[in-house]
């Protein structure tokens, strides 16, 4: 069994500070991690490759930088790893990086037929939950998205059973191979990466695609050019010219604070409570 | 990059709600996402339909009125037993078909875990642009373009996003973020029904089985008229329920920051915020939270907020309606012991 897991190198969002007087991104210095949803994908191909000796492949679209989030994968026990990088692929919103992930995807077919292709629930910056659906449709796979859990999977009837999270339950649902599989967080709990498979991670030659190594003539459809989207404009939120009431009494005593702030909402919002 | 639109393109007309059929209920947000629908179908001069998909029964059909109630014009309805339940596979197919025969120039939909899955595959075939999440949309009157808004970078930003030469314009919208409209029993409007052809075993992916969350133990915050939310300010789990005490006298949910739900002190279910729930109750109160942007952008339409909080300049102050500095030990159970008065008062008087 071959298992393709894509991954997305974001910055740590938890660290990303917005300047006050400009409204910009301040990004310096703000670490790129390996987009969290995805290392739940990742942790669970790794589980069904401990368990069926499958073949994992790590798949990441970026700038040479994200040479480092395919290395923590690697650390973690993937097989093999590729970079798809090109300045061609700058500025592409969700349906032109489902087209240039689905033409590497395809390329990585050719040479190990892909039977399960996994991605996170969504990232934490482009934050869509767009790109796992775009793939699977581009590739015609079963899309099976908001996993919470893999019940069985049937090699030799190539059957897979899971729990998909939906409104006010869970639906069982069984599909056949290939399909797309974004899990949700939660799903598993990651593993510790081995000091084997760490060094194992350093020295190996990963794999780095252009745009014409994945196969893709069709410059209109990847990048900027292939984006049916664009940002218009960024803006700071308008700030509420509010600023709140605050409720103070003679004695300052919170049975006095609390007496007068209920009189007060319930005299003025009679119907709040 | 701004063009004219393309004369094929030009042709597209009309703006589109994806009204979200599970199981003999719809999704409220497809009634606020009608509601907000209206203003844009009224801004461009054009109809308002909505799109409903079901299995072939009675239920069904009736929410074409309800959807006419909501204030489309009109109702697309496709019935057939592979669209029992949602499928990607058979939706997407229906849906693609309906867009490409009726061309709307817009198309929304809800940004639920349906939404999501539907909208993402339906723009791939369609090649067209989706804007996720959006909490804000408007018609720009110069190009009758759509410019979908949406927070980035955990709220801190918002950024506005069109989509150019291409059609229908798709947007998936979060529940909770545009109001509910009133439903006007008097609206007609009329019902155009698509046939679906395809045969159960041309689809791949099988539903065995529907398991059902356990309703009584489920928050159910969106759509909660009062919500007490505890932070980190709370310090420690048994404090929690000083929270629940004031929830309980007011009939209200629990809520919670992120930290809080990181500490396991309650369920994740319980989350407000950019990565929790989005809510919009009569009366939020908010102990021991700051006041961050993620937080923020989950709760700010609630029409009364009260905020305690020990530190005068915590930035809860600046959309709060009513604060008290101090201390959220003390004050809870003097909030909760103020409420059980007033609310006795109040019954003894009726
Ligand atoms: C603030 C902001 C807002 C944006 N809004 C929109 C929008 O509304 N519509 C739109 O079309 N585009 C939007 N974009 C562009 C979008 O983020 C990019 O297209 C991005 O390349 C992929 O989308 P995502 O980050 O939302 O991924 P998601 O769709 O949330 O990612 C889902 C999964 O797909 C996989 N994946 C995603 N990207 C890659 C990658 N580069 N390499 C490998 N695997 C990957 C991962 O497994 C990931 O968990 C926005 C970008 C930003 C920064
Ligand atoms: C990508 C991303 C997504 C996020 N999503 C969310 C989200 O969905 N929801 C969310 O809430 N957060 C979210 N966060 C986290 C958010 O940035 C804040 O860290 C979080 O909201 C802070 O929680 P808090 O207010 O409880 O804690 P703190 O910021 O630590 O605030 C605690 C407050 O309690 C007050 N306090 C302390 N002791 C007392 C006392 N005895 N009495 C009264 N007040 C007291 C303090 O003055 C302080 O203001 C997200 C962050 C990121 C990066």
């Amino acid at each position: 069994m071959h298992i393709l897991v894509c991954i997305k190198q974001v910055p740590d969002s938890a660290q990303i500070r917005v300047h006050p007087v400009t409204n910009t991104i301040m990004r310096q210095g703000v670490p790129a991690i390996v987009n969290p949803y995805d290392l739940y994908a990742l942790e669970e191909a790794l589980r069904l490759k401990d368990r069926y000796r499958a073949r994992v492949t790590v798949l990441c679209m970026g700038p040479p930088q994200a040479e480092a989030a395919l290395r923590k994968a690697l650390a973690f026990g993937a097989d093999e790893a590729i970079l798809l990088t090109d300045r061609a692929f700058a500025g592409a919103d969700t349906l032109a990086t489902s087209y240039a992930l689905s033409a590497a995807i395809r390329q990585v077919h050719q040479g190990l037929p892909v039977d399960l292709v996994f991605a996170g629930k969504q990232t934490i910056d482009g934050d869509t939950a767009q790109v796992g659906p775009g793939i699977a449709t581009r590739l015609d796979m079963q899309l099976l998205t908001y996993v919470s859990k893999i019940v069985s999977l049937d090699l030799t009837a190539r059957e897979i059973v899971v729990h998909r999270r939906s409104e006010g339950g869970v639906q069982v649902l069984k599909t056949r191979l290939p399909a797309l599989i974004t899990v949700l967080e939660g799903i598993n709990e990651m593993r510790f990466a081995s000091l084997t498979d760490m060094f194992r991670a350093e020295r190996h030659r990963l794999t780095i695609w252009s745009k014409d190594d994945a196969h893709i003539e069709d410059v209109t459809k990847i990048g900027l050019k292939g984006s049916p989207t664009a940002v218009s404009k960024v803006f700071a939120p308008t700030p509420t010219n509010r600023r709140a009431e605050i409720i103070e009494t003679q004695s300052g005593q919170p049975v006095d604070l609390a007496a007068t702030l209920v009189a007060k909402l319930l005299s003025r919002h009679p119907d709040v409570a | 990059r701004a063009q004219k639109l393309d004369e094929r393109l030009a042709g597209y007309k009309g703006v589109w709600v994806f009204v979200e059929y599970e199981r003999g209920q719809v999704h409220p947000v497809s009634w606020e996402l009608l509601g907000e629908g209206r203003k844009l179908a009224d801004a461009l001069k054009v109809e308002l339909a909505a799109v409903l998909l079901g299995p072939p029964d009675g239920a069904v059909r009736g929410f074409c009125d309800q959807a006419i109630h909501y204030g489309a014009d009109l109702c697309y309805l496709a019935c057939h037993p592979v669209l029992k339940d949602y499928r990607n596979a058979p939706y997407s197919a229906v849906l693609t078909e309906l867009v490409n025969r009726y061309c709307p120039e817009i198309l929304l939909l809800g940004a639920t875990t349906l939404g999501r899955d539907l909208a993402g595959s339906v723009a791939t075939t369609l090649k067209t642009g989706l804007t996720a999440d959006c909490t804000g949309l408007a018609i720009d009157p110069e190009n009758r373009g759509l410019a979908a808004t949406r927070p980035t970078f955990g709220g801190s930003l918002l950024c506005t996003i069109v989509t150019l030469n291409y059609r229908p314009q798709m947007a998936t919208i979060r529940p909770r973020v545009m109001a509910m409209p009133s439903a006007d029993a008097g609206r007609t409007g009329r019902v155009i029904e698509h046939p679906v052809t395809f045969l159960e075993e041309s689809i791949i992916t099988k539903v065995l089985e529907f398991i059902p969350d356990d309703r009584a133990a489920e928050a159910n915050l969106p759509f909660a008229d009062i919500i007490v939310s505890g932070g980190r300010g709370m310090k420690r789990q048994e404090n929690f329920r000083l929270i629940q005490d004031l929830a309980r006298v007011l009939g209200a949910e629990v809520g919670a920051s992120r930290p809080v739900i990181q500490a396991g002190w309650v369920g994740a279910d319980r989350q407000v915020g950019q990565s929790g729930k989005t809510v919009r109750p009569r009366l939020y109160i908010a102990a021991g939270i700051s006041g961050a942007v993620q937080h923020r952008v989950g709760m700010d339409k609630s029409d009364v907020i009260i905020a305690i909080n020990e530190d005068a300049n915590a930035p809860i102050f600046d959309f709060a309606h009513y604060g008290i500095v101090g201390n959220a030990m003390t004050i809870l159970p003097a909030l909760t012991q103020a409420f059980t008065e007033h609310l006795r008062a109040r019954k003894q008087a009726c």
